[in-house]
């Protein structure tokens, strides 16, 4: 069950490169395995936050303060594009990231962020691109505000910014709710569902059999 | 009532709604759940900690592909790789899950797996934790990736919830000219209108191009649906469809193939369906393409030069192409011809099938692959392994020079270990020249298979299309 998402108020980073794929946000060796979760925080984009060396990038913007202690990024056009990994979901949110501002994101990615309790917030570029220089000309010391009731994200200046969400995607997040626990109390459609199905299409119900 | 003309899309989706959860989002049947090694396992042990029974597991299939070596006798799989294989037979077996395992006909990369066993039919509605799940929908169905939750949510229902996407039809007209295939027509569409051009959208493949094009190429094209932004992608099923179904293992026979067969034969959008976006490319103008960048809208002409920086008036697109060229070490302004290559792959879901390995050892056959040039052939499953062995394409390649490996996902996204190492460049069949993704600090330069033997026999990036016979 994803944790409730309300309220934000925090310092947030701008990662303004366009097209930042899941594999720069969770590189695939650090995340196959079934017992990666909860060590996936520190290889969050690890190929700019990390030198091949080791040591940290300086140049990187999670590697500078006050950005490390980010919770929410302000992102370039189509972030996470690329693979279904929801890995690339935990990772950010392992290392605090709650929500994340964009003009679009990869739609898989898009979905995995519900999952999971991290808020992913569309506005149009021209308002991206200002966040991003408002946060920057404040040295990351300007706080964003997300309010997921009231569907706005609020500047360091106090800009309110009004964004668009799927009724049903905004209730989740708010409420935290537990996809499959409600699905399952539909099971009797479901079952019926199957039933008239398997006489309409039975090809799918019985695979490789002849009638 | 709408009596407006439906497309394709429109009709699959309202076969599987079992309801409406909001105005645009419906509770959809799922047909064939495919699991493979990387988050199959996870998914199951999920369910059972939660005491959640899997649903349907008569409509669940899972093979191992990523994680798995593909040298010969699987040598040197990674312990992680070990790991997850043990706990994908563990628990498909503990669930009641056909499992394709290694060394059987039927394993392979779940995406060449899924058509050449009749699994994935017209009409059918296909998920994978895999975003390449969009590939099945060269055979008419409505195919795509979800994410490790939602695969937990097919397990737990037999559901997903979806929204329901909008509308985009790319009409590819004309005659495919020498030496362009299938990959070539998705990557200069995806040059044409850019990774994030499908976002939001289901994509439906039409035109004379496409009808021409045998299934595989089908398959292809709606592999790379997903590097266009498009979660899904799909082609009206029609007879070269039905033929190559036709007599698959999963398949319908009988009479239930003719029943089956009258219903596909429904699946077309209507001639005056409307669509959100339209886009018509002229077949006739497209040359064999190459990536140059780290996305795979960074692509061109192979007679193509590389793009400089200092042309582009766009600051962050400036920016993009400067970081791009940094990491790939190339030269703003040069030819993309004659850049020298390390490695070949050919392999992945977009092109490992019989088809590709015939075009491929088309031009490897009686020529040698140049010095210094590691060059690999990962068949897409074990039955296109043995077929092409059977026709002696296997022979062609190690004559060649190339290396004959076991099926398997590989170095297109480097899960199992098997990766290009830092610095060097490859030529690869596979979907993304993503930063990192043949392995830390790799460059990577999509194309066709014809295109990346090209490149192994010269030891350059060349054009395909000089070598021909």
């Amino acid at each position: 069950m994803a944790q409730p998402f309300t309220k934000l108020t925090a310092i947030a980073a701008p990662i303004m490169r366009t097209n930042v794929d899941t594999d720069i946000i969770i590189s695939i060796n650090r995340m196959i395995g079934n017992s990666v979760r909860g060590s996936l925080g520190k290889w969050a984009f690890g190929s700019l936050r990390y030198l091949p060396d080791g040591s940290d990038n300086p140049e990187f913007i999670l590697n500078r303060e006050p950005y490390r202690a980010a919770e929410i990024l302000v992102t370039g056009p189509n972030f996470g594009c690329g693979s279904s990994r929801e890995a690339a979901v935990w990772a950010l949110q392992e290392m605090g990231v709650r929500a994340i501002i964009g003009s679009g994101f990869g739609d898989i990615f898009f979905a995995n962020c519900f999952q999971n309790g991290i808020l992913p917030v569309v506005l149009d570029k021209a308002t991206i691109d200002g966040l991003a220089a408002e946060i920057e000309a404040s040295q990351g010391a300007g706080r964003l505000s997300v309010d997921l009731q009231e569907q706005t994200v609020t500047s360091p200046s106090g800009v309110r910014h009004v964004f668009e969400i799927d009724p049903r995607r905004r209730a989740g997040l708010l409420e935290g709710l537990d996809e499959i626990s409600l699905t399952l109390r539909r099971e009797h459609e479901i079952r019926a569902f199957q039933a008239s199905d398997r006489a309409a299409r039975p090809w799918i119900h019985f695979a490789g059999q002849s009638e | 009532m709408d009596t407006r003309g439906r497309t394709l899309l429109a009709k699959i989706w309202d076969q599987h709604v079992i309801a409406r959860v909001s105005d645009d989002t419906d509770l959809l049947h799922v047909d064939r759940h495919l699991l493979h090694d990387l988050g199959g396992s996870r998914g199951l042990i999920d369910l059972k900690s939660r005491n959640i029974p899997v649903h349907n597991p008569e409509l669940t299939f899972a093979t191992p592909d990523h994680a798995i070596s593909t040298a010969s006798g699987r040598a040197g799989t990674i312990k992680t790789g070990q790991e997850l294989l043990a706990a994908l037979r563990t628990e498909t077996s503990a669930s009641g899950i056909r499992l394709f395992d290694l060394d059987q006909p039927g394993q392979g990369i779940v995406h060449v797996i899924g058509p050449e066993l009749g699994l994935s039919l017209p009409g059918c509605l296909i998920v994978c934790g895999d975003s390449h799940t969009c590939t099945h929908g060269g055979l008419g169905a409505l195919a795509f990736g979800i994410g490790s939750s939602e695969l937990a949510h097919v397990l737990a229902t037999q559901t997903i919830i979806q929204r329901r996407p909008k509308t985009m039809r790319v009409t590819f007209d004309g005659r495919l000219p020498f030496g362009v295939t299938a990959k070539d027509l998705i990557l200069a569409l995806i040059g044409h209108v850019g990774t994030a051009g499908g976002t939001g959208y289901a994509v439906e493949y039409a035109g004379s191009a496409i009808r021409d094009m045998p299934i595989e190429g089908r398959l292809t094209i709606c592999n790379l649906s997903v590097e266009l932004g498009a979660k899904m992608g799909l082609i009206a099923p029609d007879d070269a469809t039905f033929d190559y179904i036709c007599g698959r293992p999963y398949a319908p026979q009988g009479d239930m193939w003719e029943r089956a067969v009258v219903a596909w034969r429904m699946l077309q959008s209507d001639g005056d369906a409307v669509f959100d976006r339209e886009v018509s490319i002229d077949v006739a103008a497209i040359i064999p393409q190459i990536t140059w960048g780290t996305s795979p809208e960074h692509v061109l002409g192979v007679d193509g030069r590389i793009p400089d920086p200092a042309d582009i008036a766009d600051p962050a697109r400036r920016s993009a192409v400067e970081i791009a060229l940094d990491y790939m070490g190339l030269e703003p302004g040069a030819p993309i011809a004659g850049t020298p290559v390390d490695w070949v792959f050919i392999g992945s879901c977009t092109n490992s099938r019989l088809s590709d390995l015939r075009a491929a050892a088309e031009i490897a056959r009686g020529r040698k692959v140049a010095p210094g040039v590691r060059a690999w052939v990962v068949p897409g499953s074990e039955t296109v392994r043995r077929d092409a062995m059977a026709e002696g394409l296997d022979k062609i390649f190690t004559d060649a020079g190339f290396e004959w490996r076991e099926p398997g996902c590989s170095m297109c996204l480097a899960a199992n270990g098997e990766t290009v190492p830092p610095g060097q460049r490859s030529v690869s069949t596979s979907n993304r020249n993503f930063i990192g993704r043949q392995g830390p600090r790799a460059r990577t330069h999509l194309a066709s298979p014809a295109m990346a033997v090209a490149a192994a026999v010269s030891g350059a990036i060349a054009d395909v299309r000089t070598m021909e016979r």
